[in-house]
């Protein structure tokens, strides 16, 4: 009786091993196949592209699509200005968020917990698009690249996720300890707590690099002048606007549409390059930050 | 109870002068911060609290001329405007179907893939299987819809394959009838991954104890799936189907802004896209101060209904 059972246990589950191999490989194969996709046309003749030669690996080798690129002077532009503004708006970030949530971790701050109130609220009710729209303007950051720093200076959720850190891994005995011996909290804060968070420091980091390199909806709203539109703008310009402005004006107009449709390719790697090369490396602290914001703060 | 009584009656006895003035010198000890927090919380107050003071203009007349405070006050006229309109049935309708489509077909689906990640013995193919299925959160919404562009065109490979078994060609980014369809399923593409992490990390955390026990009574691994993994994992449900319920009006509207076309705007009208076309675009800032108020506060009113009642059946809520 006993033997059977354990012998219905194996079989059940190698059977059911299968299946989860199975659902697994199917869910690899539908995630990853419009990626390769877009890689494969992007190198492929466009011509060969549109008559659908192209399944999953390049036909007729061709670079002619980034080359093209290459010679678009907005695309660089965009890039250029996507890095400053990444760069400079994630400082920011990184600074008004470790200002924000190391005082708030600290369990002898009168009046935190109605500050976490105040600032939780905001996650769940604020004034909408227009009014922050209004507020934008009057403040004269339209055409600025202020107006995609300051607005988001913060995001709160990062902020909780790194409150929720300063106060599990920071024994409290340790900044105890430092105050008596008469350190002061922005000591502590700059020779203590920073040091001991660096991976969490690392995916704030990502988190708003990503988010700044990634968005396009603020740009889209507070930016007119085509000099100051950020990659994404462009690429939207690209991709989903305009047919055929992205390719040299010196191609015959039947070229021009076709080498359009792989510049739509082309473009679409070369504007997610930086965080796919970076993607790998990283990953892991991506997912770490996820996990502690999961613990509830 | 009494413990507690006793308590309520302490507290007069301590003088309040002597606590408050306790109080003051604890926030003198931690001026600097104080300090710390001035700028996070000056910027709080502006962009977060200053637009909610800008939120009057749906109930005024916004003029540019008389700003904010001086335009006049008009009540509830905008609200009136709005459900009098002929397209509030296509926006409500549009925003709400999106919505629940989303929360019923989208939402259980990083659940079950953290079952399936769960389920697999192999830790390099599950280390392949998290990676890879993560990567489309990091690709921009500008390129996920640059991508459905290019895959679903008429020369794309979908409509070679559709001509491959003899159908005709679908413009299926200019259809509002596969608007919703190809909305919800690139987000599904996009977020499966990202979104199973938090259910992986609680699965991980289920004491294996629970899974012999159960195996030693004789449970299949169909059934050690929905009578341990599952309740093991239910709070985070919970916990996520609250939050999502507290955005339900906003449905990822950068996205469907840059999905919207004359031909497919019967499904894809939504009143986030319509506060930014009318508002942003034509300048009605009170009118659609106004939309945007009435979406809050329904996101508002159903994030507290749903807490309430999770609180009462799971006793898992936000707070």
């Amino acid at each position: 009786m006993a033997k059977t059972a354990a012998a219905n246990r194996v079989s059940d589950g190698k059977g059911f091993d299968i299946l989860v191999y199975a659902i697994a490989a199917i869910v690899i194969a539908v995630v990853l196949y419009p990626l390769l996709f877009v890689v494969s046309a992007s190198f492929s003749d466009p011509a060969r592209v549109l008559n659908g030669d192209v399944w999953l690996l390049p036909k007729g080798v061709s670079t002619e699509a980034y080359a093209n690129i290459l010679r678009n002077r907005e695309v660089w532009t965009g890039y250029g200005n996507t890095i400053v503004y990444t760069a400079a708006g994630t400082t920011v970030n990184l600074i008004m968020t470790v200002l924000a949530a190391y005082p708030l971790s600290r369990p002898d701050l009168p009046g935190r917990k109605l500050l976490m109130v105040l600032i939780t609220i905001t996650m769940f009710f604020n004034g909408g698009l227009i009014p922050t729209y209004m507020l934008v303007k009057d403040l004269g950051m339209v055409d600025t690249m202020w107006a995609l720093i300051i607005p988001n200076a913060i995001a709160t959720y990062n902020l909780i996720v790194m409150r929720t850190y300063f106060q599990t891994t920071i024994p409290w005995e340790l900044q105890e300890a430092a105050h008596m011996d008469g350190c002061s909290n922005w000591r502590l804060l700059r020779s203590i707590i920073l040091p001991l968070s660096k991976p969490i420091l690392a995916v704030m980091v990502l988190f708003y690099a990503v988010g700044h390199w990634n968005s396009y909806f603020n740009a889209l709203i507070y930016i007119r002048k085509e000099a100051l539109y950020p990659l994404q703008l462009v690429l939207r310009e690209i991709l989903l606007i305009s047919q055929s402005d992205a390719v040299d004006a010196n191609v015959g107009l039947e070229d021009k549409v076709l080498l359009a449709e792989s510049v739509k390719y082309a473009v679409i790697i070369v504007a997610s390059l930086p965080v796919w090369v970076m993607y790998p490396l990283v990953q892991r602290h991506f997912v770490k930050g996820v996990m502690i914001g999961s613990i509830k703060g | 109870m009494r413990s507690a009584q006793a308590r309520a009656a302490a507290v007069p006895a301590c003088s309040p002068s002597r606590r408050s003035s306790r109080l003051l010198r604890q926030m003198a000890k931690r001026y600097d911060l104080y300090l710390m927090l001035l700028l996070p919380i000056a910027w709080y107050l502006l962009f977060h609290y200053g637009p909610l003071y800008g939120l009057q203009i749906a109930f005024k007349n916004f003029s540019p001329a008389k700003g904010i405070f001086g335009s006049e006050w008009v009540g509830f006229e905008h609200f009136q405007r709005f459900f009098d309109s002929y397209y509030v049935k296509r926006l409500l309708w549009n925003t709400l179907s999106i919505s629940l489509i989303s929360m019923t077909v989208a939402f259980p689906i990083p659940i079950l893939l953290a079952l399936v990640s769960n389920e697999i013995r192999s830790r390099s193919f599950n280390k392949w299987l998290q990676n890879i299925t993560f990567m489309p959160h990091f690709v921009s919404v500008v390129v996920v819809v640059g991508i459905l562009t290019v895959f679903l065109s008429p020369t794309g490979p979908i409509n070679k394959l559709v001509e491959a078994f003899g159908g005709t060609p679908v413009r299926f980014m200019e259809s509002a009838g596969w608007f919703k369809t190809i909305f919800i399923g690139s987000n599904i593409w996009q977020n499966m991954g990202w979104q199973s992490i938090i259910y992986i990390a609680a699965l991980a955390g289920i004491n294996p104890q629970l899974y012999e026990a159960a195996k030693m009574d004789g449970a299949s691994r169909l059934r050690r799936i929905w009578h341990v993994s599952l309740p093991g994992i239910v709070p985070v449900i919970v916990i996520l189907l609250i939050l999502d319920v507290g955005h339900f009006m906003d449905i990822g509207f950068e996205k469907i802004l840059l999905m919207q076309n004359n031909l497919n705007l019967e499904a894809s009208d939504v009143i986030s896209t319509f506060v930014y076309t009318t508002g942003i675009q034509k300048g009605e800032y009170s009118y659609t101060a106004a939309i945007g108020l009435f979406n809050s506060v329904i996101n508002l009113l159903l994030l507290l209904l749903v807490n309430r009642f999770a609180r009462k059946v799971s006793e898992t809520s936000l707070w």
